[in-house]
């Protein structure tokens, strides 16, 4: 219990995947302008995460390590992803039109989201448990959309704000998104595993 | 100055005009994450370089061949195919390296540098074409990591050529005081944030 809480605290604060372990940058800066945008993106990247990882973390403890094939972790991981991805547009254009106009135009996206395949590597990785491994995913994908959700509401406001002609677009966002990190820097060192 | 010869173009285009960091804003993830040295820069530059070249060329020569309905998975599989060789000869050889990365290396496969060209350029181009595309935007992206992790390496560190003890150069001598902020997640951020606004001013002065 612990050990599944401070996984929770690290991942979400201490060791954010944006802030602090540059995971998931291209979305983060891509889909960031907007807040409906972001809290679209977000949604989808916590189902995806946690489904992966669970797919992905029974897959190599069951099939590629008895078998003594770990050396195709990433070609099996990153087709993993990539099925499951579609599997879950499929499903949900089926049962759930509403929720799929929403996360639609993300989904695909998500196959080549750094977040995703760096959560299933590290879950391996750090040998984590079944159930440590998906908590870790969902603190993971819930550090990475709190990050997006408070640089979507900076740049909300930020539209409005005189910047200077050579910073802007990327430039300001990511001295902004610096400024976040150096904040979140304050955690550092709080909890470790 | 008009280049006429495609070759050329192909190859120059990444380097300067497209440049995959500082004009497309493309491979972030490693460019942020490994940049703290100017070695593992090079180094993940070079390795993202050579997997961008063998896919390019691969890709380019199926492209006959593959589906169009399946072609990013067939992608995916060609590429993250070059990331395990490549994975395994930094363990083999350059084991310090590879620890230093760490989970960026097996992470070049979700690099968008490398999927973008395949579906933008490989798939559609003969192979020696796109084996110029690939050595230039390779070229172009390993120029960005060695700029960023110049910056950074000399501000943050005080240094060149580190983290080695034996090939660092420390340029400031004993009295200077690393400004940890840039060896930092948030100085990455920040430094590149500021070369990019520089960047776009030299781009603009000379009209590219």
């Amino acid at each position: 219990m612990e050990k599944l809480l401070s996984i929770i605290f690290i991942y979400i604060l201490v060791d954010n995947f944006v802030f602090q372990r540059f995971f998931g940058i291209c979305p983060f800066l891509g889909v960031s302008r907007k807040m409906e945008t972001a809290i679209g993106m977000s949604m989808a990247v916590v189902f995806v995460m946690t489904l992966a990882t669970l797919a992905t973390w029974l897959i190599y403890t069951f099939v590629l390590v008895p078998f003594n094939l770990s050396y195709l972790q990433i070609v099996t991981f990153i087709l993993v992803i990539a099925s499951l991805v579609q599997l879950v547009e499929i499903i949900l254009r089926k049962i759930s039109p509403t929720l799929y106009q929403g996360l639609g135009i993300f989904l695909p996206l998500i196959t080549t989201n750094c977040a995703v395949m760096a959560v299933v590597l590290l879950a391996v990785r750090q040998e984590f448990s079944l159930l440590e491994s998906v908590i870790f995913a969902l603190a993971a994908s819930l550090g990475f959309s709190m990050a997006l959700v408070i640089m979507a509401g900076i740049r909300e406001r930020q539209e409005l704000a005189k910047i200077p002609a050579a910073l802007k677009g990327s430039a300001v966002t990511l001295i902004t998104a610096g400024i976040l990190s150096l904040a979140f820097l304050g955690f550092k060192g709080m909890l470790t595993l | 100055m008009k280049v006429n010869n495609p070759y050329l173009q192909d190859l120059t285009q990444g380097i300067v005009k497209e440049n995959p960091t500082f004009r497309l804003l493309l491979g972030m993830c490693p460019l942020l994450g490994v940049t703290a040295y100017i070695v593992n820069g090079l180094g993940m530059g070079l390795a993202a370089t050579a997997v961008l070249i063998a896919s390019n060329l691969v890709i380019s020569m199926l492209r006959n061949f593959i589906p169009p309905q399946v072609r990013i998975p067939c992608f995916i599989v060609i590429i993250a195919t070059f990331v395990t060789i490549i994975e395994m000869v930094l363990q083999a050889f350059q084991p310090v390296l590879y620890e230093a990365l760490g989970v960026f290396v097996p992470l070049i496969v979700v690099n968008c540098i490398i999927l973008g060209r395949a579906e933008a350029f490989a798939s559609k181009k003969p192979v020696l074409r796109s084996l110029s595309d690939g050595i230039g935007m390779g070229i172009g992206f390993t120029l960005g990591l060695v700029i960023l992790a110049t910056v950074r390496e000399i501000i943050g560190q005080g240094t060149i050529f580190g983290p080695d003890p034996e090939s660092a150069i420390h340029l400031f001598g004993a009295n200077y005081e690393p400004m940890a902020l840039f060896a930092q997640p948030a100085g990455a951020f920040i430094a590149l944030g500021l070369l990019l606004g520089m960047v776009n001013v030299i781009f603009k002065r000379f009209n590219i």
